[in-house]
């Protein structure tokens, strides 16, 4: 877990902020529930960052520790063409998921908020049900279209990935 | 030693008829709770088995903890300055006595009765020491080591019987190709921080197959593959195609895939997803790399990959990314597997980054490659349930001099693996032995 604990706050423009925030949130959660990946890519922005680090460093560096995910947008563009595509063999069928996101707290300025949530993915796949369970740190900006993701970091609370295998979907 | 269980029919478990060129692996192999027993005797008990790499214990007092062949060991270099292999358990009453995955220890005390052993496993601490009559040899209750500790070019093994051949000699024809990984460093390598731990449900024995399986790479990792068409490169597998691209056994159960790079390397193959601003970059590594090995050395290391088995359990593969992956059976069906990062340890933040990225892309369980591996292996696994008296055919190129899409490096694997079951030591080997390293 990054960053310091941000305290309780009875500021409405603040609480207002927050429900905005978790809008959006829920919205990118129905995305990638759904598999409409094209339409979540576009929640990024074009200097974005999607970061899922070990879990044996769950504060790693991407850019120079070893991580599972460190995408830029090309390689994060790469990513959906590969899981809309029937050749990804592990999420082909695609896998049911269901994503709760909870526990949502923002701080930062107004042109880039600090957000932290937490999350449990329940995946549903060749009669076996998994769960991921992690905490979200994303970098959001206020465009005119709306909230839109500068860095998503996801950090699973698991030791390994143990049963789990791999981390073929988007957390 | 105890008495391994027989195994009806381990002698016919596999079909090797060099005049047909047909190789056969019975499925029970994968499946069967007696293989796994004997697997563990006489393979696991009797192998140089991986443990760790000299660079996580930089410091005098650094240590890991390992799982090896399912033993609690601890990985540490003593104040001292020794390296050792301790196992974790008490000489007390048996408690584990390291409670972390890593760190800096002065020395490791039982958090059970405070029994206290140095990092070199001496035990200097026991509370209420009066208790005990004379005859009890406290001197003689040290940590236990493992009965055999080796290291090549910094990779440290250890081995559980006491009679085992030098590493050395156990490498065999494996140590040119740890050379030609190693020597790209100028500094010497290091493990990078963080790990991918992963599993698989699936035979340990089909990721050791799939790790040195040139056939799988264009139809299973299309995705891949199609990714880095997309930004710009030729067309990657075929590479893997080439008349260059060679299969090799090394002896003693060890082999190689020795192919051109079908993909960007941070040392040194410029690639399109590095960017312009890299390949100056990349220019000067591999004229480093030319002035220090010799142009055709430098070749292999830079316009090169392999992927090394070093039997039973340990690849080093030289590919996209440079990784170390173990391979731990923990059930017949269920594996656990663990990759690292290396990295000369000259490279600076801009260098690691892009070999970072090029590794994240293909390699481990978030990469767009591995997870369709683990699926595959998975797939064949679920499949042994209907056909485990079946056999899997493991014949290819057994007519000619092994390509990379061959299997004569999975049939050198599992000649080693029948005769270590059979109690008949090593294997003959007779088929594409590599005998003449290439020069330079």
């Amino acid at each position: 877990m990054q960053g310091s604990v941000i305290a309780p706050s009875n500021d409405a423009t603040v609480l207002l902020r927050r429900l905005e925030v978790e809008d959006f949130l829920f919205h990118e959660a129905e995305l990638l529930d759904r598999w409409r990946l094209e339409q979540w890519l576009a929640l990024f922005t074009a200097d974005c960052r999607y970061v899922v680090p070990a879990t044996d460093l769950p504060d790693g560096d991407p850019r120079v520790t070893l991580g599972l995910v460190d995408d830029d947008l090309t390689r994060l563009r790469g990513r959906v063409e590969r899981l809309n595509s029937a050749k990804a063999y592990r999420e082909f069928p695609w896998s049911r998921t269901r994503r709760l996101v909870t526990n949502v707290r923002v701080s930062g300025a107004a042109d880039e908020l600090r957000v932290t949530a937490a999350f449990a993915i329940y995946r549903y796949r060749k009669g076996d049900e998994q769960v991921l369970v992690g905490s979200y740190d994303y970098r959001l900006i206020a465009t005119i279209e709306g909230l839109r993701i500068r860095e998503k970091r996801s950090t699973l609370a698991a030791e390994a990935l143990r049963p789990h295998g791999t981390v073929s979907i988007i957390l | 030693m105890a008495i391994a269980p027989i195994v009806p029919g381990l002698d016919e478990m596999i079909v090797d008829d060099r005049e047909r060129g047909v190789f056969r692996v019975k499925r029970t192999a994968m499946t069967s709770d007696e293989v796994w027993a004997l697997e563990r005797d006489r393979i696991f008990d009797h192998c140089w088995l991986y443990v760790g790499h000299g660079s996580e214990i930089d410091q005098p007092g650094d240590y890991v903890r390992r799982q090896v062949a399912g033993r609690p060991l601890v990985l540490i270099r003593g104040r001292d300055g020794t390296v050792r292999v301790l196992y974790n358990s008490c000489t007390h009453r048996g408690a584990r006595v390291c409670r972390q995955d890593a760190g800096n220890a002065r020395s490791f005390q039982c958090f059970y009765h405070a029994w206290t052993f140095n990092t070199e496993g001496e035990l200097v601490g026991v509370p209420d020491r009066d208790g005990y009559a004379e005859g009890v040899d406290l001197k003689a209750l040290a940590l236990r080591s493992v009965p055999r500790l080796a290291s090549y070019r910094d990779f440290w093994f250890a081995a559980f019987d006491p009679d085992i051949e030098p590493l050395r000699d156990y490498l065999a024809g494996a140590t040119e190709y740890i050379d030609l990984v190693v020597d790209q460093a100028r500094d010497g390598m290091r493990i990078l921080p963080g790990t991918h731990k992963y599993s698989c449900n699936a035979n340990w024995k089909l990721m050791v197959e799939n790790s040195v399986d040139g056939y799988h790479g264009a139809p299973l990792h299309h995705t891949y593959f199609a990714f880095l068409t997309s930004r710009g490169d030729d067309d990657g597998a075929k590479a893997l195609r080439s008349d260059e691209a060679r299969a090799y056994d090394l002896g003693n159960g060890h082999a190689v895939v020795d192919y051109p790079a079908p993909f960007p390397r941070a040392i040194a193959r410029w690639h399109p997803i590095f960017g312009e601003e890299a390949r100056d970059e990349i220019a000067e590594i591999r004229a480093d790399l030319e002035r220090r090995h010799g142009p055709e050395r430098a070749y292999r290391m830079a316009e090169t990959c392999r992927n090394l088995l070093i039997y039973p359990n340990l690849l080093l593969l030289d590919v996209a990314g440079l990784t170390i992956r173990s391979v731990w059976p923990v059930r017949p069906d269920y594996m656990e597997l663990s990759g690292w990062a290396l990295a000369p340890r000259e490279e600076g933040p801009t260098r690691l980054q892009r070999r970072l990225e090029g590794f994240n892309l293909f390699l481990g369980p978030g990469g767009l490659a591995t997870p369709d591996d683990i699926e595959a292996l998975e797939a064949c696994q679920e499949g042994f349930a209907a056909t485990s008296e079946d056999y899997s055919d493991i014949s290819r190129g057994m007519h000619r001099d092994a390509v990379t899409l061959d299997e004569l490096q999975m049939r050198a694997f599992w000649r080693e693996w029948q005769s270590n079951l059979l109690g008949a030591g090593h294997a003959a080997h007779d088929e594409g032995r590599r005998t003449q390293p290439v020069a330079g």
